[in-house]
């Protein structure tokens, strides 16, 4: 992980290199470590409910949409700017899959190609107006937000369309098949997970030899041991727990790979780097040969795809296509990126911060749900998380300054 | 003395790195019209801040008399209680609110918040008349010239009872009739017992209203003269604005300079606003290989939008004329053309444009090459990493790790990473825009040998500056720029300060003597 790899003075002792890795990184642990302690909260407040295989399962299938979206609204936020529409694009989309297979009876496979389609014409459309015709991002999705609220009404007359085919179902609520087909437990689940960990393993320590190869300092052994030993024990213990229900759901597969994916693109890439300069000092960026406008309307065509994709989980989910669908959903998809660290004056964030505060936002609605709270207090709780993730963030910043 | 209104003594002021006022002592009479010249970083602005409290008491050592009393301003709130009111350069109008509105901001005319538009009004019709401002009050801001906006600034200065106005460069952006228009408005209020200091470089003026002049250089007080006594030249006020010792300043230089490797021909850009104002009329410019040529001028010569128009045209409208790389002719339509073709160009404002100052010192070297250090898309970091620590050893960066943002370094290690951004793109024409400002001088003897570097390894070098010292100790040869033309050229070897002075100022086309 990039985060790991920060100079390290030399002559420390361990202790001191835990505490300066800790203070370098104290954005991306301390939201990891309130995530967990949650989650441990919730466990104990629910009798042990909340880390049942199946309500995990549940809290995935219950998030990936918020999820899937947080990835592109990251790469809005951090170019500077918000997108408000997200939540009506899930239902006009999803309105779309469902008039389109069910009253027109196209095959749910092409179904799927068009919605991403119309999605990413829904990001060209609004990315055009603010990048090109530079109007303020704010004001056109808030536009957007009413124009495909308004359209998924009059699609849907008004009505709920369903039910979908079982293939198109199977998006949503499927899971992975298993090869071994042994009774009572999902043993590809573990293989999978065994084979993640090596690949894993085997990509850090190539990463850590390429360093050592160029003569710069990485982590100290014992520290690159309990790194790996923590992630594949996590891996192993949710492939365990999904194992022991009904194995990977495919949605959690789908998540993984686009996880991975935009981490990667953010941090490693030419066009993440790219982001990031643009939203940290857009003027900057341009007069350094970074085609601004282009960048900017092609991240609003990725967040596009991306709800459309959200769209059609949701979609698959329900089994049908609600005018309500994604009500109020890019609240909690703007939150859970603020809450995993995106700086509202753009250039700062990272996919893995919003991805935790994309789950922490979940464990709080089914830790809260299960508890028995009301989704009136639910709410408090939400926006309290929400202010106090960004207070941590500003006294970061002062103390740093 | 009872007719001295104003009174700094020993005023010293620093900044970190740089003394930009060194025991300044400056005196204004009563009733008088007060000049004080000075080249550009001169000290004059950062003296009306002191005076002004913009810079607040604490924050400066001297002491300020202003009627006798013992002043200690903490903002420009307190000085403006005392009569003491500065217009700066840069207007401070509200552009969509009206003439009455923008007299009495700050200053309403109000009984218990709630406003007297009537009182307003009426007042508002009466400074105007004394200002010579014949509007609507209800006119807004937005609508109208310059000239009128100016005079608006200084009637808002008469409804706050001004006993000392502080002019800074009034006529910088104003026309010939408008000018006169508003020196005669100061000797008018002279006539009424306003004092007015007034900060200008256009000699001319100067010479014409002033009745004391005191010239500033290098942060100190360099002498007062009196004009009512004697007959002051130009030329004198030149002499004891250049005058100064330049050894050891910089590096020594060994030209080698080769065939031309760029060239612009019959150069224009207009105003990307004001599409009829013409911001670079008819340039025509040729850079050597190893050849550092100087682009010298006031600020708001042009000198910057020709640069940044010529890079991309990241500045400017209806860009015509032509670029030549080598003898062939280049498209440098847009800033990637323009880098691709070996163009680089270093910021005057570094913050603003030159910087992403939340991100790392290594992040912002690589940014104009990331292809460099990429294969296929992706950044292989430990090349980063290697290319970065390069500049940072090469160039003296001080800082803890390359991964150390940009906003925690000092000036000089700024503009050594902006400097790097651009060797690491490779150029063979730099366009360097004030690379010193606002620096120290140890820094700045760094930046001069770097530049000297480059253009012993063949780049051409296009160096914009506005102290003039800078420009003869650097350059090979040098342009003179006003008012977006080149109103004069010479070889570095011919050129004095005094002879660049006077075409930066002399109003009159100068033909080549």
């Amino acid at each position: 992980m990039k985060t790991l790899t920060n100079d390290p003075t030399s002559d420390s002792g361990t202790w001191k290199t835990i505490t300066t890795l800790f203070r370098n990184n104290i954005r991306e642990y301390g939201m990891l470590i309130a995530l967990i302690a949650v989650m441990v909260f919730f466990q104990f407040q629910t009798g042990g409910i909340l880390f049942k295989p199946v309500n995990i399962t549940n809290l995935v299938l219950q998030n990936s949409y918020v999820i899937t979206m947080a990835l592109g609204m990251l790469l809005i936020i951090v170019s500077g700017w918000i997108d408000l529409s997200v939540g009506s694009v899930v239902a006009v989309v999803g309105a779309l899959a469902g008039v389109l297979i069910v009253r027109y009876h196209i095959d749910w496979r092409v179904t799927l190609a068009i919605c991403l389609l119309v999605g990413a014409a829904i990001g060209a459309f609004q990315g055009y107006w603010v990048a090109f015709l530079k109007i303020p991002a704010f004001i056109v999705t808030l536009a957007g937000m009413l124009i495909f609220r308004g359209l998924t009404f009059v699609l849907l007359q008004g009505e709920s369309v369903g039910p979908f085919p079982a293939g198109f179902q199977k998006i949503s609520s499927g899971f992975i098949p298993d090869i071994f087909n042994f009774p009572g437990f999902h043993l590809t689940t573990i293989m999978i997970g065994v084979l993640l960990s090596v690949v894993l393993i085997l990509l850090d320590l190539r990463a850590r030899r390429n360093q050592q190869k160029y003569g710069f300092e990485v982590t100290p052994f014992y520290l690159f041991v309990v790194k790996n030993v923590l992630i594949t024990a996590a891996i192993m213990g949710l492939c365990y727990l999904m194992a022991s229900y009904k194995g990977l759901p495919n949605v959690l597969v789908l998540l993984f790979v686009l996880i991975t994916g935009y981490a990667f693109v953010t941090s490693q890439s030419i066009i993440g780097r790219r982001i990031y300069a643009m939203g940290g000092n857009e003027k900057a960026a341009k007069l350094s040969g970074v085609n601004t406008p282009r960048l900017l309307f092609y991240t609003f065509v990725n967040m596009g795809i991306l709800a459309a994709l959200a769209g059609i989980i949701v979609a698959a989910r329900l089994n049908s296509s609600t005018p309500n669908a994604g009500d109020g959903m890019e609240l909690d998809v703007i939150a859970a990126c603020f809450i995993g660290g995106a700086s509202a004056s753009g250039g700062i964030g990272t996919v893995i911060g919003a991805v935790v505060g994309a789950f922490m936002i979940g464990v709080l609605n089914n830790g809260m749900s299960i508890v028995g709270l009301g989704i009136d207090w639910q709410k408090v709780v939400k926006g309290t998380v929400l202010l106090l993730a960004v207070l941590f963030d500003v006294y970061n910043k002062n103390k740093s300054a | 003395m009872s007719d001295v209104i104003l009174e700094m003594r020993s005023i010293t002021k620093t900044f970190p790195g740089v003394k930009a006022l060194d025991n300044v002592s400056f005196s204004v009479k009563q009733g008088e019209i007060h000049a004080l010249v000075g080249e550009n970083g001169a000290g004059k602005s950062t003296l009306m801040n002191v005076l002004s409290g913009v810079y607040p008491y604490g924050s400066y050592s001297g002491e300020i008399y202003f009627q006798g009393q013992e002043c200690r301003f903490q903002n420009i709130h307190d000085s403006e209680e005392v009569g003491l009111v500065i217009i700066h350069q840069e207007l401070a109008l509200v552009p969509f609110l009206s003439i009455a509105e923008n007299l009495f901001l700050g200053n309403e005319q109000a009984k218990s918040g709630v406003i007297n538009w009537n009182e307003t009004i009426s007042k508002t019709k009466e400074l105007s008349d004394r200002v010579g401002l014949h509007e609507s009050p209800n006119t807004l801001i937005t609508n109208m010239g310059v000239g009128k906006q100016q005079l608006v600034e200084i009637a808002k200065a008469l409804a706050k009872k001004v006993k000392l106005l502080i002019l800074d460069e009034p006529t910088a952006s104003l026309n010939d009739s408008d000018s006169e228009k508003l020196l005669q408005l100061l000797l008018q209020f002279k006539a009424n017992g306003i004092s007015s200091i007034l900060i200008s470089h256009k000699l001319s003026e100067v010479n014409k209203v002033a009745d004391s002049i005191t010239i500033l250089r290098d942060g100190a007080t360099i002498e007062t003269l009196d004009c009512r006594k004697d007959n002051i030249t130009e030329d004198r006020i030149i002499r004891g604005m250049v005058g100064r010792d330049m050894t050891h300043r910089f590096p020594p230089r060994d030209s080698k300079i080769g065939e031309t490797i760029f060239e612009i021909r019959d150069w224009n850009v207009y105003h990307p606003l004001h599409e009829d104002r013409k911001v670079s009329s008819n340039v025509n410019i040729t850079v050597r290989k190893g050849e550092v040529v100087g682009l010298a001028g006031l600020m708001g010569a042009g000198r910057t939008e020709l640069a940044m128009s010529i890079f991309g045209r990241a500045y400017g409208t209806r860009i015509s004329g032509t670029a030549h790389k080598n003898g062939q002719e280049i498209d440098i339509s847009t800033i990637d053309k323009a880098i691709s073709n070996g163009i680089a160009y270093a910021t005057e404002d570094r913050k603003a444009y030159g910087l992403i100052l939340i991100e790392a010192i290594k992040d912002n070297i690589t940014l104009a090459n990331l292809e460099a250090i990429s294969d296929g898309g992706i950044i292989n970091e430990p090349k980063e990493l290697t290319v970065t620590r390069g500049y940072r050893d090469k160039l003296s960066i001080k800082c803890s790790s390359i991964r150390q943002l940009a906003v925690n370094l000092s000036g000089g290690n700024q503009q050594k990473v902006v400097l790097s951004k651009w060797l690491f793109a490779n150029p063979e024409i730099l366009i360097l825009d004030e690379p010193t400002r606002g620096i120290d001088v140890g820094a700045k003897y760094e930046i001069y040998t770097i530049i000297n570097q480059l253009a012993s390894e063949g780049k051409g070098i296009i160096f914009i500056s506005s102290e003039l010292p800078e420009i003869l100790g650097v350059c090979d040869r040098i342009y003179v720029m006003r008012d977006g033309k080149i109103v004069g050229e010479m070889p570095a070897s011919e050129a004095s300060q005094e002879k660049v002075m006077k075409y930066i100022m002399t109003q009159q086309e100068v033909v080549e003597q």
